[in-house]
């Protein structure tokens, strides 16, 4: 490769921002589905479990980019798993000592990063075909519209359901004394299902290219 | 015995996999377009579940748990290696579904084409590690607990596969809104199946 691409050409500025909409791993992909509503009661958890996946996703992305040419193809699943358990042992630990309740909130949640099934399929899909820094940018680009979904779903069954955001009050006494009551529905798990269904609704409403035949 | 089916019941219906902690969702909205299909696959985590949750188990409890190789010697009495329970885990998982793929193929063919593809996916299906870290959590105190919390698990994802799919089958004859066509339905279905699922919580078991 003679003539060297600006860092942030075009084409890499579109796999930073593709992964936000149009290619969404949840609402499109359907990728790693598992972990995103299991975590979105309140917003704190949410957006510590989006920056684990990014931490894990962008630098799992470049090392298996950069060790693409030596894996057997027979073997890579294994390769890509022991690569992933590795980083999620180190976000495991570091979440342990930092945010320890946060991460007893997130409880097995963290290991199920491993078979988080946008990591194994950014993989496959892209960083064992790609360079490193391409790489790079689509695990920050995918785990970023992962996070988004997480933040959004987050802050309405938060705001619904305890009547807070990022565990302060927002909702006015007033409020209550009038006769308003947080909806517990909210913080139940079906509530989560429904609410990425609502998302999905709006955004494809709003864009018909995506809407499925069936 | 009581303790052991009041397990079982417990992870098939109250705490449910799919509806109770959204474990398996990949595999689940992906392969439940038909009945025939989420079937085999059903029956594939059934059995992968029941091998590796007391696999993991004994692992858990003389390798890995603080403590848990005193008996090597008692010098060893203080080492924790619960930190890699990921790696091992995964690492369980991972070969026991390369068995149990190579055992199928092996002993029943038709089977085994039947599974098809489903088989290796399955390795990266959340459900199965989570019945292993779950198991961890929880500290069940045998391995026959452990056992019959793995099959219970596997028969509540298969329900919910197998439900899914059927409605699914049929939904195909209604007059779904556009946007909502596809992922989007099936989304809230599975919440109005949670819904429903969630009235066996009150259940003492």
């Amino acid at each position: 490769m003679s003539n060297k691409e600006p860092l942030f050409s075009a084409k890499n500025r579109r796999l930073l921002t593709t992964p936000l909409s149009k290619e969404n791993p949840i609402t499109i992909q359907v990728l790693g589905i598992c972990s995103a509503l299991a975590v979105t009661v309140k917003l704190e958890p949410a957006f510590v479990m989006a920056i684990s996946v990014m931490a894990v996703l962008a630098f799992g992305n470049v090392i298996i980019s950069l060790l693409r040419k030596t894996i057997a193809p027979r073997i890579r699943i294994i390769v890509q798993l022991v690569v992933i358990a590795a980083l999620v042992i180190l976000v495991d630990q570091v979440l342990k000592a930092f945010v320890y309740d946060v991460s007893k909130q997130l409880s097995v949640f963290v290991g199920l990063i491993i078979t988080n099934c946008i990591i194994m399929g950014r993989f496959e899909a892209f960083a064992m075909s790609n360079k490193a820094w391409p790489s790079f940018l689509d695990g920050i680009g995918n785990a970023a519209g992962y996070g988004i979904i997480l933040i959004v779903v987050a802050f309405f069954r938060e705001l619904f359901g305890s009547g807070t955001i990022w565990g302060f009050k927002v909702i006015p006494e007033v409020f209550y004394e009038i006769g308003y009551k947080d909806n517990g529905l909210m913080i139940l798990p079906p509530m989560a299902l429904i609410v990425v269904g609502i998302i999905i609704w709006v955004q494809r409403s709003r864009d018909k290219e995506l809407i499925e035949e069936n | 015995m009581e303790n052991l089916i009041s397990i079982f019941v417990k992870s098939i219906f109250i705490d449910n996999m799919v509806f109770a902690y959204f474990l398996g969702m990949c595999s689940y909205l992906a392969v439940s377009k038909t009945v025939k299909t989420s079937v085999g696959l059903g029956i594939a985590v059934v059995f992968v579940l029941g091998i590796t949750v007391p696999v993991d188990y004994l692992i858990n409890n003389y390798l890995l748990a603080p403590g848990a190789l005193a008996w090597l010697s008692p010098s060893l009495a203080d080492v924790d290696l619960n930190f890699l329970s990921f790696i091992i885990f995964i690492a369980v998982i991972a070969s026991m579904v390369q068995l149990v793929e190579m055992i199928i193929e092996k002993f029943s063919p038709a089977l085994y084409s039947s599974l098809g593809i489903f088989l290796p996916l399955i390795a990266v299906n959340c459900a199965i590690l989570g019945g292993s870290l779950f198991m961890q959590e929880r500290e069940y105190v045998s391995i026959a607990e452990a056992t019959s919390f793995g099959l219970g698990s596997g028969v509540g994802w298969f329900l919910a596969i197998v439900g899914i799919a059927a409605i699914r089958e049929k939904i195909r004859y209604s007059n779904v809104p556009a946007p909502l066509r596809g992922l989007g339905i099936t989304f809230i279905i599975t919440g109005l199946m949670g819904i429903a699922f969630m009235s066996f919580m009150g259940i003492k078991l």
